[in-house]
């Protein structure tokens, strides 16, 4: 009889995206360990957002509504969910994997006890009454099979997409404030403001066809045949989060979890791997083209067309052929 | 003031990997590592700040003996001391037990700044440096895109990443821990003299004995998580696989004819 929590991040009014997968996945847990699934929101002011997850298959919504809590801070969200841990002893409390929580949810392991499994796409029953987790290791090359041991509660953060949102069962649930006393809570941070990071100028989600790189392209000085690819194809550059870190390109090219999301029609990854962060923003595409060095690079499981080998040998060859036309 | 920067060495980004033998981990035989890229990234901030405001720079590893070269590479390109956790009983652990063992080290040095990678790029739990400040019980950021030492060197302003293209500036006091974003800053090579330098600093080697631990607090056996296979993904669909010398003109025909998108 798992008691599951969904702990459902929020901003300016909104329930993330990722919140309304992770309480597909409560449902999920909760139906196959015969136990109940609950809803969590901490915020000021937040009985809207309560009142929109009352309308999903929940034995209720909890709710911590604290001025203390009307910013993130990990001060207040660790003691508001420590405090909640105490009073209710949930068994499993299910966060999406983001940059929010995973900052804070290792200090809340810490503060009550817990143990932390971050980053799980699926679970399973281990047949001897726990749970296994599935895990991506090593960049998604590998996964690991895994299970909290000790007493304690589990905190497991969620993989974007790992669980559908529209799978989530409508219902009704009842709305519970639980009061907590945040008075002692330790302020870690002082928050001076929120800015953009360097502006989006190109827009890549109305591409019709991107020419993606990755780390494989080995430099700024390396992307001519790249330019001259996109040109011919009348295409977008982008590419994946260590270019832009290396300055290979604006961040405004950047194609996934911290950049872009994009669905064009012809997606051509070259020396991309295909880590998670770059999947996400890129598996809604029509046609996906992969050339890679490494024949086990995840990029080849969401292609339609692979090419394994060097880029800088496959592009040229790819440019004689799109001339020969 | 006193800089631990903690590392890991980690099996290198274009490393063929195989899964070893016992089915928990990848063979370690013949892998080429290297530093964690976050971690580098760290480093370099430590010395960046070491050399702007003074402070000693000490790096920190855990891990077997292959990790003294990832810690011979942090000497050269500038940290002044190394402290290499290599006793079996730290093997295995997860952020947690791992944690534990660093805050130990950061205490036993008396530090005033942890800096490290947000996250690994082998076990990718994003948390052990957050699990130190925890357990130090110090201000800590995650995703840090940038650090800037405030006047009177008692608060740090860190810029640190939110989702959606956001960030956001917070003031931190110290000590602290900063777990830092690779494109912060751009690491140094090491230099002819930094390399030859290196030889001549100390890597100290500490027990959990010595970290006043025990070996049950830490490694495999202080874990909460048990790692019991790991495994390459179930090739599914995946894609059609084109090669050998015709392979960019079957590419730009099935494109045309088949997927019809060009």
């Amino acid at each position: 009889m798992a008691k599951v929590y969904a702990v459902v991040q929020h901003r300016e009014g909104k329930i993330h995206r990722m919140a309304w997968e992770t309480v597909t996945a409560a449902q999920q847990l909760a139906a196959l360990s015969g136990g109940q699934a609950a809803a969590v929101v901490l915020g000021s002011g937040v009985a809207g957002l309560a009142a929109e997850l009352a309308a999903w298959d929940l034995e209720s919504v909890r709710v911590i509504d604290h001025p203390r809590l009307a910013d993130y801070t990990p001060g207040g969200y660790v003691a508001a969910l420590a405090a909640l841990v105490a009073l209710e002893h949930p068994e499993i409390l299910l966060f999406p994997h983001t940059y929010q929580t995973v900052e804070y949810m290792p200090r809340l392991a810490l503060a009550a006890s817990a143990a932390i499994v971050p980053e799980a796409f699926s679970f399973e029953p281990d047949g001897a009454g726990g749970l296994l987790w599935k895990r991506p290791i090593l960049e998604g090359k590998l996964y690991a099979r895994v299970r909290a041991k000790g007493a304690g509660p589990i905190l497991v953060s969620l993989q974007s997409g790992a669980f559908s949102a529209d799978a989530r069962r409508p219902g009704q649930a009842p709305v519970a404030t639980v009061e907590v006393d945040l008075a002692s809570a330790a302020t870690w941070r002082e928050i001076l403001g929120v800015k953009e990071m360097g502006g989006e100028r190109v827009d890549l989600s109305k591409a019709e066809i991107i020419v993606a790189i990755g780390r494989g392209v080995g430099g700024a000085d390396k992307m001519g045949p790249v330019e001259e690819l996109a040109r011919v194809l009348k295409a977008e550059l982008g590419a994946s989060r260590p270019v832009i870190d290396s300055g290979w390109l604006p961040r405004d090219r950047q194609i996934g979890s911290s950049g872009q999301t994009v669905a064009p029609k012809l997606y051509l990854a070259f020396g991309i791997s295909g880590a998670i962060q770059h999947l996400v923003g890129m598996k809604g595409a029509t046609c996906i083209v992969a050339v890679n060095k490494d024949a086990g690079a995840p990029i080849f499981k969401v292609a339609n067309y692979g090419i394994v080998g060097d880029l800088h040998e496959v592009i040229p060859a790819l440019l004689a052929a799109l001339k020969a036309e | 003031m006193r800089i631990a920067v903690c590392i890991k060495q980690v099996p290198d980004t274009d490393a063929r990997l195989r899964v070893a033998k016992d089915g928990c981990w990848i063979d370690e035989d013949d892998l080429p590592f290297a530093i964690n890229e976050g971690d580098e990234v760290a480093l370099e901030e430590a010395l960046q700040i070491a050399e702007k405001h003074g402070a000693e720079v000490v790096v920190v590893s855990l891990g077997p003996e292959r990790v003294r070269e990832a810690l011979r590479k942090a000497l050269a390109l500038g940290a002044a001391r190394a402290v290499h956790l290599r006793h079996e009983a730290f093997a295995g652990g997860d952020a947690i037990a791992t944690g534990r063992a660093l805050a130990a080290v950061v205490r036993r040095e008396q530090c005033e700044l942890v800096l490290t990678g947000s996250q690994s790029d082998d076990n990718g739990y994003g948390a052990t440096g957050t699990i130190v400040a925890g357990l130090l019980d110090w201000p800590h950021a995650w995703l840090v895109m940038g650090v800037e030492l405030e006047e009177g060197l008692k608060t740090l302003k860190v810029t640190r990443e939110m989702e959606s293209g956001l960030s956001e500036v917070v003031r931190l006091s110290l000590p602290a821990v900063l777990e830092v974003q690779a494109g912060l800053n751009h690491p140094r090579y090491a230099s002819l003299k930094g390399i030859m330098s290196a030889k001549k600093k100390e890597i100290a080697e500490l027990s959990p004995g010595d970290l006043g631990l025990t070996e049950s607090e830490v490694g495999r056996s202080g874990s909460r998580l048990e790692v019991l296979s790991v495994a390459f993904p179930e090739s599914s669909a995946g894609a059609q696989i084109l090669s050998g010398e015709g392979a960019a003109g079957e590419l730009v025909s099935k494109l045309k004819n088949e997927a019809r998108v060009i």
